[in-house]
C-alpha cells in the first residue's frame, strides 16, 4: 500500500460523527472612518500611510522620505512615480535585486482591522522584489479598503496559480531579549500611500 | 530526564528564571489587550472550533480534495507516514535537484522529524533563516518556544555567540547591532541558496493553497529566491476554505504575540514561474490521534503558543525542561500520545488552573485532557514509585476519619519541637524553597466545632 493510501485508510478506520461547518456570517467589527483605522494601526506596527490626493503627491512625499532621499537603486512599477533606476522586469533572476535600496509597488487593497495590504506577484516578476528591497513603498488606492479580513477574504479568488500575500508593517524581529527590531530580513520600513481615486 | 529535573537546571539561575517568567507574561498580557480590543472575540474561537472539528471528522475527504486542487495548481504532493519517510521524501528532492544549501524557515514539524541532522549527514548545509531558530541552530540546541524559540538566551549571549560566529564586537550585546548582524548574513544564505524550505500554517482543501506566516519576511525570501520550494505540514494543518483563513488569520496571530497580523501572511497558490513547489502531507502520528476521544481535539491546535505564554508551570521552567518538540500545556498532551513513557512526567507539570484552556483561540481543553493523560499514566503503571507509595498512603489516611484526626494531632504537637533538621530533611521536596507555616493549636474541626457551641447553633457567624 502507498503512504498516501495507508494514511487515508489510517484516518478512515475511526468512523466520527461528522459535525457541521459553522456560520461566517456573524457581525464581525465594522469600522465607521477605515482609513483613520488603518493608519492607526499601521502605525503600531511600525509602518506608516499618507493618504495623498494625486500621483504627484506621492513623488513630493517620496522625497521627503530620508532612506528615498539616500536611495541608489530604486525600482517601481507604477507609472511616473518613484525615480526608478531599474527595471525589475530587465533582470534575469530575482537575486540581482539584492542591491535594491527602494520600491515603489502596487497593492491591491487594505484591511482596516490589522494595517495589512493585500499584494500579488501578478505586477512583478520578480515577488522577491516585495521582500528583498531595503525600503518598501505600496500604492493602493483609496475606495480599496475593507473592515476586516472576513470582508478582505470575500473578495479573492483562488483559481490560478498565483502568489499573494498580506503585509502589515516592515520586517520584524522580537527574537533578542524580546527587544523589538524593526528590519530583521526584508524590508526595514514600510509606507502605504492611499491614493484618492475619487470614489 | 523528567520535567522537574530538568527543570531545576532552569530555576538555578534565578535571575533568568525571573526575567523569562516576566516576558513571557507581558507577551500574554499584549495577547489580552488584542482579545479585548475585538467584541467578536468569542464568536472567532468558538467559529474557529468548530471549523477544526468539522475538519478533523471530514479530515481523509480534506486531504484528497487538497491534494487533487493542488495538484492542478501545478504542485506536487508527498504523503509520509511518519518522520523518517518525511526526511527522506525532502532529501532526495533535494538531492535529485543538486541541492547543496539549503535555507528554511521556521517549521515544528521539521523539527518533529529531526530533519536538520539528517540532510547535514548528507552533506547538505541548511540555515535556520527566523532569527530566533537560527540562534538556537548555532548553539546546537532546539528551540524552547514554538513562536519565540530563543526566548531562553539573554541578549550577552546572543552578542558572544555572534562574535564567535559573525566576528561582531566583543562584548556588545545592543539587540539593534546584533540583529544587523544576522540581517547581513542572513540575506547572503537566502541568495546563495539552492532550495527553500518551509512550514505551513493552513492549506486550504477548497483552493489547493498553502499559508505562511512570519514576522520577518524570511519564508518569502527563501522561497522567491531559489526555484525549488518544499513546504512540510502535518495532516492537521487543513482547512476546509478560504474564506476560514479570515477567522484564523485573526485569532493566530492575536493569540500569539499580541499583533493584530503576522507582517507577512503569504498565500502560495502553486509554484511560481519556473519554479516548483512540492508539499509533504505529514502523519506522525496524527491519525492514531483522530481515534481517541480523549485527545482528538489537540489536533485543532494552530500553534500560536498562547497557552505557553499563559502557563505557570512552563513560564517558570522554561522550555528546554519539556524535553520535547512542543512544549508547554499542548506539548504535554501531544507528547505522551508519540511516548506515554518517555514523557510520563509531563502532563504533571501543570497546576490544573485551566488559564491554557481560556486562552487557547480554537478552545482545546487543554487542562482536562492533562488530567485525563494524568489518570491513563497511573493506570499504565508509569507513575514514578515515590508518587505512588505516597498516594497510597494518603489514599489509607483519607479513607479513615480517625486515623487523618489521629495523625494531625500528632502532627500539630510534635512538628513544632521538632529541629530543623529533620523537618527540612532531602525528603521534604515541599521544603526545599519555602518556610512551613506556623502549625495552629487546634485543627479546623476543633475549632468549628468549638464555634457551633459558642454560638449555640449552627456556627453561622451572626455578629456582622
Amino acid at each position: 500500500m502507498s503512504s498516501r493510501d495507508a494514511i487515508l485508510a489510517a484516518i478512515r478506520k475511526h468512523p466520527l460523527e461528522q459535525t457541521p461547518l459553522p456560520t461566517l456570517n456573524q457581525d464581525w467589527i465594522q469600522y465607521p472612518d477605515r482609513v483613520a483605522q488603518f493608519t492607526t494601526v499601521i502605525e503600531t506596527v511600525g509602518g506608516r500611510c499618507i493618504p495623498v490626493s494625486s500621483e504627484g503627491e506621492i513623488n513630493s512625499h517620496l522625497k521627503e522620505l530620508p532612506q528615498f532621499a539616500s536611495a541608489i537603486v530604486r525600482c517601481s512599477t507604477v507609472d511616473g512615480i518613484g525615480e526608478p533606476t531599474l527595471d525589475a522586469g530587465s533582470v534575469a533572476k530575482p537575486h540581482d535585486l539584492l542591491a535594491v535600496d527602494f520600491a515603489v509597488l502596487r497593492g491591491e487593497f487594505c484591511v482596516a482591522e490589522n494595517g495589512a495590504v493585500w499584494i500579488t506577484d501578478e505586477p512583478t516578476p520578480h515577488r522577491a522584489l516585495y521582500f528583498i528591497t531595503q525600503h518598501l513603498a505600496l500604492v493602493v488606492p483609496r475606495s480599496q479598503i475593507v473592515s476586516n479580513l472576513h470582508e478582505a477574504y470575500q473578495r479573492l479568488a483562488f483559481e490560478k496559480p498565483r502568489f499573494g500575500a498580506f503585509l502589515s508593517g516592515p520586517s520584524k524581529t522580537a527574537d533578542i531579549e524580546q527587544s523589538l527590531v524593526i528590519g530583521a530580513q526584508g524590508p526595514r520600513s514600510h509606507v502605504v500611500f492611499l491614493l484618492d481615486d475619487g470614489a | 530526564m523528567d520535567h522537574p529535573t530538568a527543570a531545576a537546571k532552569f530555576v538555578a539561575n534565578d535571575t533568568r528564571a525571573h526575567w523569562h517568567d516576566k516576558a513571557l507574561w507581558f507577551v500574554r498580557e499584549k495577547r489580552d489587550r488584542m482579545a479585548h480590543g475585538l467584541p467578536e472575540w468569542e464568536i472567532l474561537r468558538e467559529t474557529a472550533a468548530a471549523i477544526k472539528s468539522h475538519t478533523i471528522t471530514h479530515l481523509a475527504d480534506l486531504l484528497e480534495q487538497f491534494e487533487e486542487n493542488a495538484t492542478k495548481l501545478g504542485a506536487t504532493v508527498h504523503w509520509a507516514r511518519d518522520g523518517a519517510e518525511h526526511n527522506e521524501i525532502v532529501h532526495g528532492l533535494l538531492r535529485d535537484h543538486g541541492v547543496k544549501k539549503v535555507v528554511k524557515s521556521k517549521s515544528m514539524l521539521t523539527e518533529e522529524c529531526h530533519l536538520n541532522p539528517f540532510l547535514e549527514r548528507h552533506g547538505m548545509e541548511i540555515t535556520d533563516t527566523d532569527l530566533g531558530e537560527w540562534l538556537v541552530q548555532l548553539r546546537q540546541e532546539a528551540p524552547s518556544h514554538i513562536v519565540l524559540p530563543a526566548i531562553h538566551i539573554s541578549k550577552e549571549e546572543v552578542g558572544e555567540l555572534f562574535h564567535d560566529v559573525l566576528g561582531t564586537e566583543a562584548g556588545n550585546s545592543d539587540p539593534q547591532y546584533l540583529a544587523e548582524a544576522a540581517r547581513h548574513a542572513l540575506r547572503q544564505r537566502f541568495v546563495e541558496a539552492d532550495a527553500g524550505l518551509t512550514g505551513v500554517n493552513f492549506a486550504i482543501a477548497e483552493t489547493g493553497g498553502i499559508v505562511v506566516c512570519t514576522n520577518e519576511g524570511n519564508a518569502d525570501l527563501g522561497t522567491s529566491l531559489p526555484k525549488l520550494h518544499i513546504a512540510s505540514m502535518g495532516i492537521e494543518k487543513i482547512i476546509p476554505q478560504a474564506a476560514h483563513l479570515g477567522v484564523f488569520l485573526r485569532l493566530l496571530a492575536r493569540s500569539a504575540t499580541g499583533q493584530p497580523i503576522t507582517t507577512y501572511s503569504s498565500h502560495f497558490h502553486g509554484p511560481r514561474p519556473g519554479g516548483e513547489l512540492h508539499i509533504v502531507l505529514v502523519d506522525n502520528g496524527r491519525s492514531d490521534l483522530i481515534g481517541s476521544d480523549e485527545f482528538r481535539r489537540s489536533l485543532s491546535c494552530i500553534r500560536c503558543g498562547a497557552c505557553m505564554n499563559t502557563c505557570p508551570v512552563y513560564r517558570r521552567s522554561g522550555g528546554h525542561s519539556y524535553g520535547t518538540t512542543v512544549p508547554g500545556p499542548i506539548g504535554s498532551i501531544l507528547a505522551p500520545a508519540q511516548d506515554a513513557k518517555a514523557h510520563h512526567s509531563l502532563p504533571f507539570a501543570c497546576s490544573l488552573c485551566g488559564s491554557c484552556t481560556d486562552v487557547c483561540p480554537v478552545k482545546i481543553d487543554l487542562h482536562h485532557q492533562l488530567l485525563t493523560w494524568r489518570k491513563l499514566i497511573a493506570v499504565r503503571g508509569l507513575v514514578p514509585l515515590s508518587k505512588r507509595l505516597s498516594m497510597r498512603l494518603a489514599t489509607a489516611v483519607f479513607k479513615r476519619p480517625w486515623l487523618f484526626n489521629l495523625g494531625g494531632s500528632i502532627a500539630r504537637w510534635v512538628t513544632p519541637k521538632l529541629p530543623r533538621f529533620l523537618i527540612y530533611n532531602p525528603l521534604n521536596a515541599w521544603g526545599r524553597q519555602r518556610e512551613l507555616p506556623e502549625f495552629p493549636k487546634e485543627s479546623f474541626r476543633q475549632a468549628w466545632e468549638k464555634r457551633r457551641s459558642s454560638s449555640g447553633g449552627d456556627g453561622k457567624d451572626t455578629s456582622s
